[in-house]
């Protein structure tokens, strides 16, 4: 076991990266089912361009770790057949545009064969897409395209924020036998968390966590923008705000009990994606919110997301990115203090 | 062995049903006797009967659409026959015949059309996939179903069925590469029935269609696509190669589609009459009643007893969408996903709630 122990903590403690963790993960569920099948490209000797496939397939050999082709359609559409056989493939996407490609084989077969077959196949396929900017990449390596596919019935949509939850929810995930699009906030990879590999998750795959509790703005938000909702807690404590952080982990279903909860609690609702706006989470959560706490609301939710524009170059990522003070801007509009962003509001 | 090589196809009987050698492939039907060619020839006319009653069904409202396989009966018949019922098969909506003759529930296979289902039948009852209407998308499945048998280390094997429209997909040509990659036992069973919809083959390829595979490291085969024996004996061949470890090999089997693309196209539009005259004059059951009358083999008893049986089995099919119970309307919420999810219960039971303000539930 790779992976330093911390102190006074038990065996199976240990302090690891998130990509580490999902190393792990991947690892224990190829060893505790023979059924799980790897599947990407350069995930093999390399152990992929992030490396969170490394030693893999020294461990469990080619067959269990496959380098597939260079083709994104082909490895979706393979993984339906090893499906329909009985497998459970976990397909690697090497980056989030490159998604696009294997997209019909995402929504038209893994997404619908469940209902389409009234049940009778099972699409246990779980698709590991790095996803997210802040790494100053070129064009198409940093999208944030989860929208699409929560857009899409019969897909679960999730996104890990934390080594532990990325390993627990990686397990989950692949026991799932429902399709999982897992989103890795590949940013985050090298973040380390103290990672307990035999705890058996305390909580669903489809449940949000609330991270902070509040009392006068719920702030929600998921994957590699985690930390930066805590920063801006405590940044906004320093105010006098009181903000509680919603991690909201499943994308598709979102837990919108736990975040109707708080928000009857706060009355106020920020949500941040890194994801365009326009049709993106953040609307979606937005327009439930207000249906279902509509006389809770003290105001009108904000949202913190990424712009309606590609994916800039990497000079100008820290504009496109919501960070702290931007996110910080909209929590204090939520709280009725009028800001330079305000008055677009009532522009008419 | 295989005619990788262009243009030439592989024929045992010809459209005036005169038996003609072919070496090699020869003995791969050596086990078919008058009995055994006979069954083959009566799911041939069966076929053709769910066509014609599929249609005057869609004609009569009771269906909405049907995609006959008209002149495709010896394609389909004599390349499922060649597979063992634990093999799976990957179609498209058009494979009907191979449907039947793994022994689909016609009911179940109706229902489809109806409207009542997506998919119709359990594809574990008979080892054939969901039908895909996403052109060429079932082809990858084949292969990666394939792949999982070389991991099983079973001698199972899948085909894949496409139109020669379909092989333009991307998808095709990727499931070409994957099953060469990793030599996955699978069959490409291309039908070349000249059209997709109204475009003829030409805008896909102007070179056969066979020839494609070999570039991917596939053997092919180009075989009479109305010839019974000819497509069984290269779907022999095909699948003794995968079980025995030797990968995939890809079959054109050229034939023609007589009828139209579905129940709603108008052929007449895109097809010149002369075409369709020359392709009628090489008739796959015209060819098999031939021969098998001429060998002494095929009686007017028993040729009414296949005509009875092709009777029995359109009954059945008007019978069984008449049966057909009205779907429960809720019921397509209920296997979106295989685990409960909270999110759509709630739409759900928001929708129940809104059908049940209404008298007895009924709107
Ligand atoms: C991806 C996709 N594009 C377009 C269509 C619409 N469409 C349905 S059938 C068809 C023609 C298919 O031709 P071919 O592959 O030769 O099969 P055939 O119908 O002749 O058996 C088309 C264009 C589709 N179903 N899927």
């Amino acid at each position: 076991m790779a992976g330093q122990k911390t102190a006074d903590t038990a065996e199976t403690v240990h302090t690891l990266t998130l990509s580490k963790s999902i190393n792990e993960g991947l690892r224990r569920a190829l060893s505790d089912n023979e059924k799980v099948v790897l599947m990407g490209e350069d995930i093999g000797d390399l152990g992929g361009v992030f490396r969170v496939t490394d030693g893999l397939k020294a461990e469990f050999g080619p067959s269990r770790v496959i380098d597939t082709p260079l083709a994104e359609a082909g490895i979706i559409g393979t993984a339906v057949g090893l499906a329909y056989r009985g497998y459970r493939p976990v397909c690697e996407i090497q980056f989030d545009g490159f998604i696009y490609p294997g997209f019909d084989q995402i929504v038209a077969q893994v997404a619908k064969l469940h209902a389409r077959t009234s049940g009778d196949v099972r699409m246990p396929i779980t698709i590991r897409v790095p996803f997210g900017g802040g790494i100053g990449s070129v064009e198409h390596h940093s999208e944030s395209p989860e929208a699409y596919f929560a857009h899409t019935a019969g897909l679960r949509v999730v996104s890990c924020s934390n080594p532990q939850d990325a390993y627990s929810m990686l397990r989950q995930a692949i026991a799932s036998d429902d399709p999982v699009l897992f989103f890795e906030p590949k940013r985050r990879y090298w973040m380390k968390g103290e990672v307990n590999l035999e705890q058996t998750p305390e909580r669903s795959l489809s449940s949000a966590r609330v991270l902070t509790s509040g009392t006068d703005v719920t702030l929600v938000t998921y994957g590699p923008l985690v930390p930066t909702a805590m920063d801006v807690a405590a940044a906004a404590a320093e105010d006098g705000i009181s903000v509680e952080v919603i991690d909201l982990r499943s994308l598709q279903p979102v837990d919108f009990d736990a975040v109707v909860a708080s928000v009857r609690v706060t009355g106020r609702l920020v949500v941040t994606h890194e994801a365009q706006r326009f049709a993106g989470l953040g609307a979606e959560i937005a327009a439930t919110i207000t249906e279902r706490c509509f006389e809770y609301l003290e105001a009108a939710p904000e949202r913190v997301t990424g712009f309606d524009t590609p994916y800039p170059p990497a000079a100008f990522e820290d504009q496109f990115l919501p960070d702290l003070d931007r996110i910080l801007d909209a929590v204090d509009r939520a709280m009725g203090r009028r800001n330079s962003l305000s008055d677009w509001r009532f522009d008419g | 062995m295989l005619l990788t090589h262009s243009g030439e196809y592989v024929q045992l009987l010809t459209p005036r049903g005169e038996r003609v050698d072919a070496p090699g492939f020869d003995p791969w039907v050596a086990d078919i006797g008058s009995a055994e060619l006979r069954s083959l020839y009566e799911d041939m006319l069966i076929s053709r009967r769910l066509d014609t009653e599929a249609t005057a069904l869609q004609r009569q409202g009771e269906i909405g659409l049907w995609p006959p396989l008209l002149g495709q009966e010896a394609a389909q018949v004599g390349s499922a026959h060649a597979l063992r019922q634990s093999d799976f098969v990957f179609g498209s909506y058009r494979e009907n015949a191979v449907a039947y003759c793994r022994g689909v529930d016609l009911t179940t296979m109706i229902s489809v059309w109806r409207g009542n289902a997506n998919a119709g039948w359990n594809p574990y009852d008979i080892s054939m996939a969901a039908p895909a209407i996403i052109i060429g998308a079932q082809s990858l499945h084949a292969v990666g179903y394939a792949m999982g048998c070389n991991f099983d280390r079973s001698d199972d094997i899948s085909i894949a069925y496409f139109g020669d429209g379909a092989t333009s997909q991307g998808d095709v040509n990727e499931a070409m590469v994957f099953a060469a990659s990793f030599s996955a036992p699978v069959i490409f069973f291309c039908q070349n029935n000249h059209y997709a919809i109204s475009e003829p083959v030409g805008v896909q390829t102007t070179k056969p269609i066979a020839d494609r595979a070999p570039g991917f490291g596939i053997p092919s085969i180009r075989v009479d696509g109305n010839d019974v024996l000819a497509v069984f004996a290269a779907t022999a061949i095909a699948a003794d190669r995968a079980r025995s470890g030797n990968g995939p090999t890809y079959i054109e089997a050229v034939t023609y589609r007589m009828g139209p693309h579905t129940t709603s196209d108008d052929p007449t539009r895109y097809r010149p009459e002369a075409e369709l005259e020359e392709w009628r004059a090489k008739d796959p059951l015209d060819r098999v009643k031939r021969y098998l009358i001429n060998a002494g083999a095929l009686d007017d008893a028993q040729l009414q007893e296949i005509d009875d049986h092709a009777d029995e089995v359109a009954k059945d099919l008007r019978a069984a969408i008449r049966a057909l119970p009205e779907p429960d309307p809720l019921s397509f919420f209920d296997t979106v996903f295989a685990e409960p999810n909270a999110h759509l219960a709630r739409q759900r039971s928001q929708h129940a709630a809104y059908l049940a303000a209404f008298d007895g539930g009924e709107r």
